[in-house]
């Protein structure tokens, strides 16, 4: 089942929800609307950290047209002493990060919320609530938090007997590391610093929530799951889940972002005491201030080899920021960034830092990119001093089926060496390049790669024959950028019917099984392989209805192109059945035609990307343009390729973003100074060149279609192989990032190394 | 402050509607109009989700004044297509994958159309000029860019 010659799989085909997305139709988290609704707004904290003293509500209260205020009082408290985690979330700091409850860690920390007659009644009431606060002293950044004198956010949290702003580490191991760093001819040590980067989805938070008198709560929101939204809403408020029926809205943009919730249990617990539908939507300024963002990083990595490149040993200390509440993706710098080279002596430690910030939320390949950055900067430069063409290194050292995982499992299939020998083979790589095009500007090329882990995980199917003999496919992962494409192409192959006969939709939490988050490059991997499975039911069931209809076995009917077919000793003897008449006999037959199929999906084997980029820098006014770019990555089977190539394209230039111009800027009270898109600055159309994809598709053995995931190592290599082309192009280094042009100018006017 | 009454065209259509004198014009068309095709990313003009055309200039709906609507023609994504006809663009944009999740897609469509009447035969650097106007946190901008440029070499060529 995984041939180029397949009919529909590798297809570009229309996607099923195409025309509702170029026509306006398709309603996202804030087109909904219900008869009744009220507006609910949230009142937010003006200091970067203080200690709630009070909270009176009773003037907001006796505004004419509020209908419901809400405070930490109405959310479920989980003491800080127990943990109780949801996937990576850990309900302690959820229930905090949706409304403060004993103090408010970051400007712009929820601190209540009321709902009213309308947007601007809900304003002037959220100005009504007074807050006693004792304003605390604030810390903004890693190197501050770490300071021995530092403020300190949670001060029952201790790290080696004393308080501090550490609140997690995790240490993986290899080899020994000082006997490998013996060995090493050569060793680089570098230090790298990243700033906190927002997932920048275009749409806004928001939900419309009923909650009806009977107790039963229906959410209208866009999530990354609307099983995760109906779990934590349930932990959150004490409702339930039965009682929940969280229905995933179209959703504009995630990456990440939205897999936890901001809205959803506070509109629940002012909807439940107004007795009204409530409808929540986020300000821009809110979503900069208060959502998101990527950890930024402070990290040190050494790495030592021997003449002939053989690299011996690496060492890195990671520490990467949380935000306000505890919960950095520490698996990402720690795990990922040696992770793709066999390396026999490795240490790799990483230390999560609380800071007044909002709380970090998963970003596409989370914290992979920033641990890279540094990685593959130091491998740059140690390809430097060996004189080793940097892929020829990275060829070198690649890991091999076989070998054992920095992270701990034991390789299967390793298909690194296949994408860093594709950018070598590839035009781009040795294409003659203008260094000194005009005055005051200057090229360079640079090269990096990427790991990231995938990721398999619960997903449910459902395959249903309708009585024309069509077919309606459900599923239960939203779809962030085409999965209902690639679903729809492996429906209609294996039926062997015309695709335009297949209907994907994404079903709600009470109208489909368990599914898991669409994050961590599993969706089309996992959904894939529960729609083969699902599929392949629903075929058996078509040939049985054949069989019972010929009065012959089973196993004596074939289906082939659309239709059940007599075979063996039987063939010929029957006119084939299609599935429109076997579709049209189904209730005489047995009844409806159709099944679900639940799996725990596994098998998704690693991501890898090598890039490559050209870059121009501007001397005089620091200016740094990507003019040509080139993506290399495994992508298994490209069930959709335009679906595929988008990832790729979409992930390389969020890179660009990080690496050139986006940053989080804070003033002096620990507020963010650009919580906008005109100042958070984002790679607009104007800023980028195409992005060539080069898809490598060497089939995962262990999926029906030979899929991996795509999703997210697209943005691990581009900081660094940015980095490394500015290198090339002016003989500095960067190590901080957003290489923005006042850093550059400031850089460049640095002395001479 | 009562309401204030405003006599426009929408898509081509006589619309009346009472309105607060400092609301949006995409206050109104997403609220009490119910033309959720144009979408809010921003509010402050920096995002070009809520596109829209007055009197055939491509204007930020979330930076407009509902009353500035008297007596002009409003153009939104809901009137990009005729009938079941899709517009070459959103064709060309469904059969090039030049959206992903498609919130940014309605205010790029009616950009592009804008520029298109504009200018018919772009280069790859007017389109992307023309869009920077536009975010897209999805698809970096590539399969757009290549949609638009066949799109208007498509409409070239049936205007021959």
């Amino acid at each position: 089942m995984n041939d180029m010659t397949n009919k529909w799989i590798g297809q570009r085909t229309i996607r099923p929800d195409g025309a509702d997305k170029v026509t306006g139709r398709a309603q996202y988290s804030a087109d909904y609307a219900m008869p009744g609704m009220i507006w609910g707004k949230i009142l937010r904290s003006p200091h970067a950290h203080a200690r709630i003293r009070s909270i009176d509500t009773s003037k907001a209260e006796a505004l004419p047209g509020v209908k419901a205020v809400v405070t930490a009082k109405d959310i479920v408290d989980f003491p800080v002493d127990k943990s109780v985690m949801l996937g990576i979330q850990d309900m302690r700091w959820m229930c905090r990060n949706v409304m403060a409850r004993e103090k408010a860690l970051f400007h712009g920390h929820p601190v209540a919320a009321v709902a009213a007659i309308n947007e601007e009644v809900a304003a002037e009431a959220c100005s009504l609530i007074e807050v006693d606060y004792e304003v605390l002293p604030h810390v903004i950044e890693i190197e501050d938090a770490i300071r021995p004198d530092a403020p300190i956010l949670h001060e029952w949290n201790r790290f080696e007997g004393k308080p501090s702003n550490i609140t997690g580490t995790m240490v993986l191991r290899a080899g020994d590391i000082e006997k490998g760093f013996a060995e090493a001819d050569i060793v680089v040590e570098r230090t790298f610093r990243t700033r906190p980067v927002h997932q920048g989805y275009i749409e806004p938070h928001a939900c419309t929530v009923s909650c009806a008198p009977d107790g039963h709560v229906t959410i209208w929101s866009s999530s990354q799951g609307q099983f995760m939204v109906r779990a934590m809403t349930s932990l959150l408020t004490g409702i339930p889940q039965s009682n929940i029926r969280a229905i995933p809205a179209e959703i504009g943009g995630g990456f990440g972002g939205k897999t936890i919730i901001y809205l959803e249990p506070v509109a629940v617990m002012l909807s439940k005491k107004s007795g009204r539908p409530v409808k929540m939507v986020m300000t821009r300024e809110e979503v900069q201030r208060a959502t998101g963002p990527a950890p930024g990083i402070l990290a040190t990595v050494k790495m030592g080899a021997k003449k002939d490149g053989t690299i011996v040993a690496a060492e890195g200390t990671f520490y990467l920021q949380a935000g306000a509440l505890p919960g950095a993706p520490l698996r990402g710098p720690v795990g990922c960034s040696f992770a793709a080279y066999a390396i026999p002596n490795v240490l790799s430690v990483g230390y999560e830092v609380c800071s007044n910030r909002s709380k970090v939320a998963a970003y596409r390949a989370p914290g992979s990119p920033q641990g890279a950055f540094a990685a593959e900067c130091v491998l740059d430069e140690l390809a430097e001093k060996l004189g080793m063409d940097p892929l020829e290194l990275r060829i070198k050292n690649s890991a091999k089926p076989g070998d054992k995982a920095i992270y701990g499992p034991t390789f299967g299939q390793v298909t690194f060496r296949e994408t860093i020998e594709a950018i070598r083979n590839h035009p781009h790589y040795t294409a003659p390049l203008e260094r000194n095009p005009r005055p005051g500007v200057k090229r360079g090329r640079g090269v990096a790669s990427g790991f990231w882990y995938n990721a398999g995980g619960e997903s449910s199917v459902q395959v249903n024959i309708t009585e024309d003999g069509n077919v309606v496919v459900t599923t239960g992962h939203p779809d962030v950028g085409g999965s209902r494409a690639s679903i729809a192409n492996v429906v209609a192959e294996l039926l062997g019917i015309e695709h335009s006969r297949v209907n994907v939709i994404i079903g709600d939490t009470m109208t489909i099984g368990y599914s898991n988050l669409t994050g961590g490059s599993r969706v089309t991997f996992a959904s894939a392989m529960v729609a083969t499975a699902s599929t392949e039911r629903v075929i058996g069931q078509l040939r049985e209805r054949a069989a019972r209809i010929w009065g012959i076995d089973p196993e004596a009917v074939k289906w082939e192109d659309g239709m059940a077919l007599p075979a063996g000793d039987n063939a010929g003897r029957f006119p084939p059945l299609s599935l429109a008449e076997l579709a049209a006999r189904a209730n005489e037959m047995g009844g409806p035609i159709g099944t679900q199929v639940q799996l725990n999906t596994t098998g998704a084997d690693p991501g890898f990307a090598t890039h490559c980029v050209d870059v121009e820098v501007d001397v005089e006014l620091g200016i740094i343009r990507v003019i040509r770019y080139t993506a290399a990555q495994d992508v298994g089977r490209a069930l959709h390729p335009g679906y595929v190539e988008g990832q790729i394209q979409g992930g390389v230039v969020q890179g660009i973003g990080w690496a050139l111009s986006e940053e989080y800027l804070y003033d002096s009270k620990g507020r963010v100074d650009n919580p906008s898109f005109l100042d958070y600055r984002m790679p607009v159309c104007s800023d980028v060149p195409m992005i060539e994809p080069v898809m490598l598709e060497i089939p995962n053995p262990k999926h029906p279609q030979g899929v991996r995931g795509v999703g997210e190592a697209p943005i691990v290599p581009p900081l660094a192989a940015i980095a490394n082309a500015v290198h090339d192009a002016l003989g500095k280094r960067f190590y901080a990032l957003p290489m923005s042009p006042p850093r550059v100018i400031e850089r460049l006017e640095e002395a001479a190394e | 402050m009562s309401k204030m009454h405003v006599t426009t065209t929408i898509n081509g259509e006589p619309v009346e509607f009472l309105c607060d004198p400092a609301a949006s014009m995409l206050e109104v068309l997403r609220g009490p109009l119910g033309l959720t095709g144009t979408k809010e990313g921003c509010g402050t003009g920096d995002c070009g989700a809520c596109s829209i055309t007055l009197d055939g200039r491509l204007v930020c709906a979330c930076l407009m004044l509902a009353v500035e609507a008297e007596g002009r023609e409003i153009g939104t994504i809901e009137g990009m297509a005729e009938g079941d006809h899709l517009h070459p663009l959103q064709r060309k944009f469904l059969e090039m994958a030049a959206l992903q999740c498609g919130i940014c897609t309605p205010g790029v469509l009616m950009s592009a159309r804008a520029l298109l009447e504009k200018n018919p035969d772009p280069t790859e650097e007017e389109v992307r000029f023309g869009l920077a106007g536009n975010l897209c946190r999805c698809t970096g901008y590539d399969k757009i860019v290549r949609a638009v440029l066949e799109t208007a070499a498509e409409m070239r060529g049936a205007a021959r």
